[in-house]
C-alpha cells in the first residue's frame, strides 16, 4: 500500500475531482490518496465521487480555509 | 441470451439528461454518465469563491444527478481542446458569445470516441426538440449526430418519437414506444416524469449551465479578447472573469477588485502572477492589476483601489503596492469618487 498526496489547491470544482479521478487510476486499490484543496465544494464532491466510483473516505479535514480529505482507492 | 448493452450518458446536471439517462435504465441498458468541463461550466464556481453565497448548496449537480440515478460519472477536462470551439465556431455564436452548436457536435463527438475506447454501445443525451433555439431544434440535431460522428448511436430518449429511429431502436436495444416525444419549452412533461420517477430535487439553472451564455461574462471575455488583441485564452483567465469587479481604464490595464471576502481570498492565489494592491490605512479589497503599466497608470489605479475601501471618503488612503516578484511600496493617493470613474470603465 502507497499513500500519495495532491495538490489541489486554487482549483475550482470540478477541478479537483478531476485531478483526483486522474490520480486514482495510476493507483491500486487499497493504496491511499490524500486530497489538498482551497474550494470547499470538494467536501461534498469528493466523498459523492467516492461513493459512485467504489473508493472510500477514510478522513476528512478543515485547517485555516484548506480542505483535505484522505481516501482509500476501491478495487 | 443477448448481451446487455451499454450506453454513456451526457450528464450536465439538469433533469433532461437525468430523465434521459433514466428512462434509458428503465429498459434494461447499463448506463453511465459522462460530463465534459469546458472551464465555463457555471458548477459551483462562483459559490465557492464568494462568501455570500456560503449558504447555497456547493454540491456539483452531475455528480449529485449520477449518484441519485446510481451511476459512474465520468469527468473529463476539455479545456485545451475547447478552446476551438469558442474561438471560431463553424456554426457562430448564440446571443451572447456561446457556440452551443458547435458546443453540442463537440460533446456529443467526444462521447462517439469514448463509447469506441471503452467498448459502449451508444450515447443518450438530454436533447429536446425546441428547447433551446441554437442547438435543440428539428432542423439542428440531425447536424449534431452527422457532424459528430455519432450517426445513428445518438439517442435522444426525451423526444425520439419525433425523430428517425436510431440504431439502438432498429435493433430493439431499446423499444421505441417506451421513449418519448416532447418538444417546446415548456418544463411540464418533464416535471411530471421526474414525479412519476420520484425525483424531486433537481437543478433547472435559467440560463443554461454555461458561463458563455451569460450576458455579463461574455462581455468580460470579449474585452479580454479586445485587449489582448487575440482570440485566446488560459484558463486562469477564464476563471478570473467570473470574479471580482472589473475596471479598464485604459486598453493596456485593466483592476480586478474582489467584491467581498471569499473573493478576496481567491484573488491571493494569482499574487506571484499579477501586480497586486490593497489598503493599509483602512479596510478595503485587494485588487489584481492585468497589463503591463506605467506608474501614472499604478496610480490611477491605486485612486480606483481606495475608492473601493472603507477610505473612501478621506483626503488620503495609503495603498500597498506589490509586483510579481514580491517587491512592495506604498503609495498615497487620495480615492477617485463615483463620478470620476466612467461608466465605461466598468466590464
Amino acid at each position: 500500500m502507497i499513500k500519495e498526496t495532491l495538490n489541489a489547491r486554487r482549483l475550482l470544482c470540478p477541478l479537483p475531482v478531476i485531478r483526483t479521478q486522474d490520480k486514482v487510476k495510476q493507483l491500486k486499490a487499497g493504496d491511499q490518496l490524500e486530497v489538498i484543496c482551497t474550494d470547499p465544494g470538494v467536501m461534498q464532491d469528493i466523498p459523492t465521487w467516492c461513493r459512485i466510483n467504489g473508493h472510500k473516505v477514510l478522513e476528512t479535514k478543515v485547517c485555516d480555509h484548506e480542505y483535505s480529505i484522505t481516501l482509500e482507492v476501491g478495487a | 441470451m443477448s448481451r446487455q448493452r451499454k450506453a454513456v450518458a451526457l450528464i450536465s446536471g439538469g433533469l433532461d439528461s437525468m430523465l434521459a439517462a433514466k428512462i434509458v435504465m428503465e429498459q434494461g441498458v447499463h448506463v453511465e454518465g459522462i460530463n465534459f468541463f469546458t472551464g465555463f461550466c457555471v458548477e459551483g464556481h462562483t459559490h465557492a469563491i464568494r462568501e455570500n453565497d456560503k449558504a447555497k448548496p456547493k454540491r456539483n449537480n452531475a455528480l449529485w444527478v449520477a449518484e441519485q440515478l446510481g451511476i459512474k460519472l465520468h469527468i473529463v477536462d476539455v479545456v485545451e481542446e475547447y478552446k476551438k470551439v469558442l474561438i471560431n465556431p463553424k456554426h457562430g455564436y448564440g446571443t451572447h458569445m456561446n457556440p452551443c452548436l458547435d458546443c453540442k457536435i463537440f460533446m456529443v463527438n467526444k462521447a462517439k470516441q469514448w463509447i469506441v475506447e471503452n467498448d459502449f454501445d451508444f450515447i443518450i443525451t438530454g436533447e429536446v426538440i425546441g428547447q433551446r433555439p441554437m442547438s435543440q431544434t428539428k432542423s439542428k440535431m440531425p447536424i449534431v449526430s452527422k457532424q459528430s460522428g455519432a450517426d445513428d448511436l445518438l439517442l435522444r430518449p426525451m423526444c425520439a418519437k419525433n425523430l428517425p429511429a436510431t440504431r439502438p431502436e432498429i435493433e430493439g436495444w431499446v423499444d421505441r414506444e417506451k421513449l418519448c416525444d416532447i418538444t417546446g419549452r415548456s418544463r411540464k412533461p418533464q416535471m411530471a416524469m421526474a414525479e412519476k420517477f420520484g425525483i424531486d430535487d433537481y437543478s433547472q439553472p435559467a440560463g443554461g449551465c454555461c458561463f458563455l451564455t451569460d450576458k455579463y461574462y461574455s462581455a468580460r471575455l470579449v474585452d479580454l479578447w479586445k485587449a489582448q488583441g487575440s482570440k485566446d485564452y488560459e484558463l486562469d483567465d477564464v476563471m478570473l472573469l467570473k470574479v471580482g469587479r472589473h475596471i479598464r481604464p485604459e486598453k493596456h490595464f485593466k483592476l480586478i477588485i474582489a467584491r467581498e471576502e471569499g473573493e478576496g481570498r481567491f484573488l491571493e492565489g494569482y499574487k506571484k502572477e499579477f501586480t497586486s494592491m490593497h489598503c493599509l490605512s483602512h479596510t478595503g479589497p485587494l485588487a489584481l492589476i492585468d497589463g503591463i503599466t506605467s506608474a501614472e497608470d499604478l496610480y490611477l489605479a491605486a485612486r480606483i483601489v481606495a475608492r473601493y475601501g472603507q477610505g473612501r471618503h478621506a483626503e488620503q488612503v495609503d495603498i500597498k503596492i506589490r509586483d510579481k516578484e514580491g517587491s512592495e511600496r506604498t503609495l498615497q493617493v487620495k480615492p477617485l469618487t463615483n463620478e470620476e470613474i466612467p461608466k465605461e470603465w466598468y466590464v
